[in-house]
């Protein structure tokens, strides 16, 4: 097993820097998600990493080899990496256990230990009775199960995904998200998984890279990204909460609720700090010293209800309770911890 | 107050069904009129038009020749379609725009000028080789008076149709698909057999069956390069019979076209099923070219492309062009020599050259503005039919521009040899009937443009429209028309260019002051006019290549496959 070196590497398109100065560095075995909006660079970071695209400046490095650098080009058949399309990219004229075989006829293996190692891999995905339908006549998310079967019957070094749930439905996408665990757990391949959706990099990756126009802006485990984002952008970008400007602390660190309750009883307040909705406590019943706050709206979501509340500054805040309140209604906040944010570059 | 059927919604829709129904009837008159003839009689067994036809051994030798020149020229399309199609479309090289022009042109180009341009780069009297002084010796025969040179030319004119198709068919094919067979170990020529080739051979067949057809009902190139050397093909021999006996023999070349005519027909049945069997409901990021990189090859294969441009394309041009501006044939070009003589008698002189070229603007410009006013109330109707009707109707529109044109012909003079019934007018013999035949045969030309232009109109455009209270005439000239008009300006540009070049059709129905810039060009040359034939031709080429840069300034604003040359 090797890891995934990627230094400073950068991607013009004519004027556009589509990939601006990346660095990651992935051990072997890790599954690592690249997340961000349309249009961050992160399927451009892929398909450099599979070498559809060459790099501008930088260098990518497998274990000791070499990828890609400004002056030399691995082509993609060299790397041995194997990836999962968002469209499949079955081929449409081959059956399925010949989709499955291709790669390993291509390094040359015939006869019984082909045989047995296609078998192996539809049976890994559950498909071994569709072996000889051709991909028109599966659903989508057996499509996608055959592409998974391609990918891990060479042994690739590392497995690249671009946003291979982006096609399924909800129902279909919980369930090869479960797959996809499994597949990273039997496999031990390097996977890179490239999506916009937070949720999906949440529940999938060790460690996330957050991009943002071509930037790395956050490289940490999920629940350091929950915790902890760096900044303003990410926080919003990442799980729910509200963003309060306070007269306390400085950026990287976490409040608790003394210091938290004062800074934002202050005037001269500079310091933007995230507030998750399970960290503040709702009171039916205000005192006057209190922090108070009117409920604008509320939202059922079966296990409880979201409360959108204004401050009296005008801030907005978003908080949990389990019963419904009156629209309207004054409600006394205590805000438990919160963490400071640095400021978007 | 008005009755609910005489609504103002229920009045345009009448309107336009008996438009429909009347467009139908007329694309359908001729080929019923033929099968009607071919088939009468049949009850005095052997004597019988169809078997008399059957049983001369000419028909059976001319069905031979055309099978052959056919065949090979399919094969030579073939070679070369799918070279410029898999290059220009699958690889990083240069100037790609320009190599799909040139490569386009020769389809456009109409074939007697193909012929005569090839005529004038070989042979003894060649003036471009007398000119450079490489001139087989006086006597030695022409090479293009044969077969293979009636093939090689017929697969140069069509060549185009398999790379249109082949390229379509590449297109399709999503990016994706190279890409898993690259990252699955595959390299760049494992892929172009492995995938690329499979997934689009039907379309490199549909291509094929394309150009075998339109070479069977190639008239010009064999009428210029077969009939000096008694080689006749089924449309040449329709052609011959009907110059030399006229209006008598007719029942007997209506078995003849049918003959062509159901080949015909058959050729397109295969070529919709290979297309139907190309579609393989591919997902992906399609449409894009796929950038195999040539790295060290790009010099070699550039050239390769040039070369076969400058052969095809460049050579017999300029002999063309040499021809015309030489004082006689058989005389070398040199600064004494160079004259603009032809010209000036072309352009200057009031006579049958100025004629036929009227003639032709006239024919042409007028068939293009009726189909063009047809077009928009036609397909505004046809895309509210049943899918299935839809089709079927389409299907019937094609009929006449499907068969060859001999076909066509005959059937118009079968049509209307008689005056009119009621008005007592008669048509034959007058430039009535060869706009009649063009309105028939360019219907579906001018028509094909709208309806995908409509199609991709979002209907909630036309329902904003209603809502807001606009009846339905009022809808379709402020809300549908300017938003399809640049597509009917293209039909209309197409039919234009198609018409004005036509030979086909108007070589068996033109009469004395009655010509077309195409029976010009054809008989300028049968009659030893090679100088001035080339320099008719001169002006037909740039006249075409201009067109089509217009159209090619127009296709941004097109649907996708408008503008043949422009994927």
């Amino acid at each position: 097993m090797a890891g995934l070196n990627i230094q400073d590497v950068t991607k013009r398109f004519g004027d556009h820097l589509a990939v601006d100065g990346l660095s990651l560095a992935i051990e072997p075995g890790e599954f690592v998600a690249l997340l961000g909006p349309s249009g961050c660079g992160k399927t451009t970071m892929l398909r450099m990493l599979a070498g559809f695209e060459q790099v501008s400046a930088g260098e990518i490095h497998l274990g000791d080899t070499l990828l890609a650098s400004a002056h030399q080009h691995l082509p993609p058949e060299q790397r041995n990496m194997a990836m999962v399309f968002q469209s499949y990219a079955l081929w449409p004229h081959m059956s399925v256990a010949d989709n499955v075989g291709y790669p390993l006829k291509l390094r040359g293996v015939r006869g019984a230990d082909y045989q047995r190692r296609v078998g192996q891999a539809l049976a890994l995905v559950a498909l071994e009775p569709y072996a000889e339908r051709t991909p028109q006549d599966l659903s989508g998310g057996q499509r996608q199960r055959v592409a998974l079967a391609r990918c891990l019957v060479t042994d690739p070094a590392v497995v690249l995904l671009d946003e291979p749930l982006a096609n399924l439905d909800r129902h279909l996408r919980a369930a090869m998200e479960h797959s996809f665990a499994d597949f990273h757990r039997r496999t031990e391949a390097t996977m890179v998984y490239v999506t916009h959706d937070q949720s999906e990099a949440m529940a999938l990756a060790d460690r996330i890279a957050v991009m943002r126009e071509g930037r790395l802006v956050q490289w940490a485990t999920p629940e350091t990204l929950y915790r902890a984002p760096r900044t303003p952008w990410v926080a919003s970008f990442i799980g729910q909460g509200s963003q309060l400007m306070v007269a306390a602390g400085r950026p990287g660190q976490r409040l608790q609720e003394a210091e938290l309750m004062r800074g934002l009883a202050a005037a001269e307040r500079t310091q933007p700090v995230l507030v998750r909705p399970e960290h503040i406590h709702v009171q039916t019943a205000p005192t006057h010293h209190d922090v108070t706050a009117r409920v604008e709206r509320q939202t059922f979501r079966g296990e409880r209800f979201e409360l959108h509340l204004r401050l009296p500054g005008g801030e907005a805040l978003l908080a949990y309770h389990p019963h419904a309140l009156e629209e309207g209604q004054q409600v006394a906040l205590i805000l438990r911890e919160g963490w400071c944010l640095e400021p978007d570059q | 107050m008005m009755t609910p059927g005489l609504t103002q919604g229920s009045q345009h829709r009448w309107l336009l069904t008996l438009l429909t129904l009347i467009v139908v009837l007329l694309s359908l008159a001729p080929s019923l009129r033929l099968l009607a003839e071919a088939l009468s009689d049949l009850t005095q067994g052997s004597d019988a038009p169809l078997w008399r036809v059957m049983q001369s051994a000419g028909t059976w030798r001319a069905l031979w020749h055309s099978l052959y020149t056919s065949g090979l020229g399919m094969l030579i399309a073939l070679t070369l379609g799918s070279l410029f199609a898999f290059v220009i479309t699958l690889t990083d090289i240069r100037g790609k725009a320009w190599l799909v022009f040139c490569f386009m042109l020769p389809m456009m180009i109409p074939p007697q000028v193909t012929a005569l341009s090839w005529l004038q780069l070989f042979g003894p009297a060649s003036p471009l080789l007398k000119s450079i002084g490489m001139a087989p010796p006086l006597g030695s025969s022409q090479p293009l008076y044969s077969a293979e040179g009636i093939a090689l030319l017929l697969g140069i004119q069509s060549a185009p149709l398999v790379f249109l198709a082949l390229r379509t068919s590449l297109l399709s094919l999503p990016r994706e698909l190279v890409e898993a067979a690259r990252i699955s170990g595959a390299r760049q020529s494992q892929v172009w057999g492995h995938i690329v080739l499979p997934v689009t051979r039907s379309g490199l067949i549909a291509g094929a069956a394309m150009a075998f057809i339109s070479s069977l009902g190639n008239f010009g190139i064999p009428a210029m390069l077969g009939i000096p050397a008694g080689y006749y093909v089924l449309p040449t021999l329709i052609y011959q019979r009907m110059a030399s006996f006229g209006t008598g023999v007719l029942a007997e070349m209506a078995a003849l076209s049918l003959l062509i005519g159901v080949l015909a027909l058959a050729g397109v049945a295969l070529q919709q099923h290979w297309m139907g069997r190309s579609r393989f409901g591919l997902t992906g990021h399609s449409g894009r070219a796929h950038d195999f990189s040539l790295g060290r090859y790009q010099a070699g294969v550039t050239a390769l492309l040039v070369l076969v441009l400058l052969v095809i394309l460049v050579a017999p041009l300029l002999a063309l062009v040499v021809s015309s501006l030489v004082p006689a044939m058989g005389v070398p070009l040199s600064a004494d020599t160079v004259t603009l003589g032809a010209y000036q008698e072309v352009i200057g002189r009031q006579g049958a050259t100025w004629r036929a070229v009227s003639n032709s603007l006239w024919l042409a410009g007028g068939a293009a503005l009726v189909l063009m006013l047809c077009s928009l109330p036609l397909a505004y109707r046809l895309q509210r039919l049943p899918p299935r009707l839809q089709n079927l109707t389409l299907s019937i529109i094609e009929l006449p521009y499907a068969l060859p044109g001999v076909v066509l012909a005959i059937a118009c003079i079968l049509l209307f040899v008689r005056p009119l019934p009621l008005i007592n007018v008669a048509l034959y013999g007058t430039l009535g009937l060869i706009f009649i035949a063009y309105l028939a045969r360019f219907l579906v030309v001018c028509l094909k443009p709208v309806t995908a232009s409509l199609a991709q109109l979002d209907p909630s455009l036309e329902e904003a429209a209603q809502l807001a209270g606009a009846g339905p005439w009022r809808r379709l000239s402020t809300i549908v028309l300017p938003l399809i008009a640049p597509a009917l300006f293209a039909g209309g540009l197409l039919v234009f260019l198609l018409a004005v070049n036509e030979l086909t059709v108007s070589a068996l129905l033109w009469s004395a002051g009655n010509e077309t810039l195409g029976v010009l060009i054809f008989n300028l040359d049968e009659g030893g006019e090679s100088v001035l034939a080339s320099a008719v031709s001169v002006l037909v080429v740039l006249m075409v290549a201009s067109l089509m840069l217009s159209l090619s300034l127009l296709s941004p604003r097109l649907p996708k496959g408008v503008v043949p040359w422009q994927g």
